[in-house]
């Protein structure tokens, strides 16, 4: 069919055309195409080692452990058997919630004033800024200034010293995760709101707020498991004890501590007690994050 | 030149002399307009001539834009709507706004209308409001069934329908409508003129449009506004502004002629 405009009459030269459609895997593009996807594949699978590597440790090494008696006994003493940690998980879930208490309503309302209320502004690009420096701040200078600032005025390591160290590392996290989530939502829908005559306060409560909340769980997320592991910062505020917690005022003992303490011991007890401890931690996160995300798929 | 406005019924809207900046530049001068009770008021021009910044400044929305600026006079019912003792917010509730992309809140059908009202604490019977919202935009047949449905399932031209419902639900004066077809097919943009001729009997309607057959169709009084290079950048200015008729028969201004007819923008 000579019918359509691009065909030539001549047959030799559109076979010539043909021709360089088909496949040659030993052209010089397809050889490097070929070598870079190896690359890759390999990267990422070096990239998952130290993930199963971690997983594989810690279920190994503390998966033998695992029993209520974690839960619902203290930490033994050297030279003895059995035991648990149950203070030390009571007293993680109180530190950390401590830190959410007071970082998740800060953060987000420092979100909330940055991209619904100063934005554009010099005052939200600086108080930006000084979020970004605070999440580079090292975890143990926290551990130092929530010292200072807590334990020396008040007398006393304590719960509370710990979940305002973990506060302070959490804000960033949550101010940033949030400013994000916030400024995805469409302009449209603030308009939508204003022009129904809503006031600011009612456009971020009933719009904004809503529509970028499944982002900000996950911000929040990442905040708590961040905390939850956290060890440097406590070891200056929470400190330890042997014995469950009798209010937020005393030293507290948190599993990432106990983990620290008893990794370090001689004693095989223990230290079969510190991969159990590990093992929790990682199954808190765990499901935290999972918990997160089936939230917001809900949403 | 700028010709004076023609109709001669009482205004509901009416602006002297308002010149708009954004910052230093002026965006649309010299914007002398009365509009009528009860009519459908169509703004057409090419691009960029200020329509929807004059439209947004009917309902204080150009309010959110820091660098915003007007000078002259813009009166609601002879009221000046910049005085200082209006509050914008409540501007806004009774000169309703629909935006050019349908822009339905990611909440159910229901939530939409009733999102206006619960705003103002609406004391009455919330499920018979939304219900007359909705046949009001002729939407009720197509909805009534999924009201618990999201808004943003619906088509394009429902979802605008929608927009319009929840503007009706806050129960306003004057509807402000900025390029309300603009997203829609053909049949749903016919829809929503239908519905543009009920609406008219209750509320006073102001359309931002580059459809001008859907001016010549669905509007009483066509202002032409155009765009000119001035020393304070692209400023555009009302040209024409009379019964949609003249405008599109009889236009006094070659520029308005030139434009209704094709041979322009």
């Amino acid at each position: 069919m000579n019918s359509t405009p691009f065909s030539t009459p001549e047959d030799s030269s559109s076979q010539g055309l043909i021709n360089r459609l088909k496949r040659q895997p030993s052209s010089p593009r397809t050889l490097f195409n070929s070598v870079m996807t190896i690359i890759v594949f390999v990267c990422a699978a070096i990239a998952i080692v130290p993930l199963v590597a971690v997983l594989w440790y810690v279920l190994e090494k503390g998966g033998s452990r695992l029993s209520l008696d974690l839960f619902t006994q203290l930490p033994p003493p050297p030279n003895t058997v059995g035991g648990g940690f149950g203070n030390a998980f009571i007293g993680t879930l109180m530190t950390v919630g401590i830190g959410s208490a007071i970082a998740i309503p800060c953060g987000i309302l420092a979100a909330i004033f940055l991209s619904e209320f100063a934005a554009g502004t010099r005052l939200a690009s600086w108080i930006g800024f000084l979020t970004n420096v605070l999440s580079g701040v090292p975890s143990i200078v926290v551990g130092v200034f929530a010292y200072s600032l807590v334990v020396l005025t008040t007398g006393s390591f304590s719960a509370i010293a710990g979940g305002f160290a973990l506060a302070v590392l959490m804000l960033p996290i949550i101010v940033r995760t949030a400013t994000e989530s916030l400024a995805l939502v469409p302009q449209e829908a603030r308009q939508a709101a204003v022009g129904l005559g809503a006031t600011r306060f009612q456009t971020v409560a009933r719009v904004v707020l809503p529509a970028a909340l499944p982002p900000i769980l996950t911000g929040v997320m990442l905040a708590v498991a961040r905390a939850s592991g956290e060890t440097a910062p406590l070891i200056f505020t929470a400190l330890f004890n042997n014995f469950w917690p009798k209010g937020v005022s005393e030293p507290i003992a948190t599993l990432s501590v106990l983990v620290f303490n008893f990794a370090t011991t001689p004693y095989k007890n223990q230290q079969e007690l510190a991969a159990a401890g590990s093992l929790i931690l990682v199954l808190m996160v765990t499901i935290a994050s999972i918990g997160s995300r089936l939230i917001v798929k809900r949403k | 030149m700028v010709s004076s406005s023609r109709p001669q019924i009482q205004p509901i809207l009416s602006s002297k002399d308002a010149n708009i900046y954004y910052g230093n530049f002026l965006a649309v001068r010299d914007v002398t307009i009365d509009i009528p009770k009860n009519s459908i008021t169509a703004f057409i021009g090419p691009s960029g001539c200020g329509k929807s910044t004059v439209l947004r400044c009917f309902n204080r929305l150009n309010d959110l834009i820091k660098t915003f600026k007007m000078r002259g006079s813009m009166n609601y019912h002879g009221q000046d709507l910049y005085s200082p003792e209006i509050d914008p917010v409540a501007v806004r509730r009774q000169i309703g706004m629909v935006f050019q992309k349908p822009n339905p809140f990611p909440k159910s059908i229901y939530d939409n209308i009733a999102f206006g009202p619960r705003l103002v604490k609406y004391k009455g019977n919330m499920d018979e409001l939304v219900e007359r919202s909705l046949r009001g935009s002729a939407l009720w047949d197509e909805v009534k069934d999924k009201l618990k449905e999201s808004g943003l399932a619906l088509s394009g031209g429902q979802q605008q329908r929608l927009c319009i419902a929840r503007a009706i639900a806050m129960q306003p004066d004057v509807i402000l409508m900025d390029e309300p077809c603009s997203a829609l097919d053909p049949i749903s943009t016919l829809k929503i003129e239908d519905l543009f001729q009920e609406l008219k009997e209750k509320y006073t309607i102001v359309i931002v449009t580059h459809n001008m057959q859907q001016a010549s169709r669905a509007s009483d009084y066509t202002a032409f506004f155009n765009v000119e290079q001035t020393d304070r950048g692209r400023t555009g200015h009302i040209v024409e502004y009379d019964r949609t008729e003249v405008i599109f028969q009889n236009p006094q201004q070659q520029a308005t002629q030139s434009y209704v007819s094709g041979r322009f923008g």
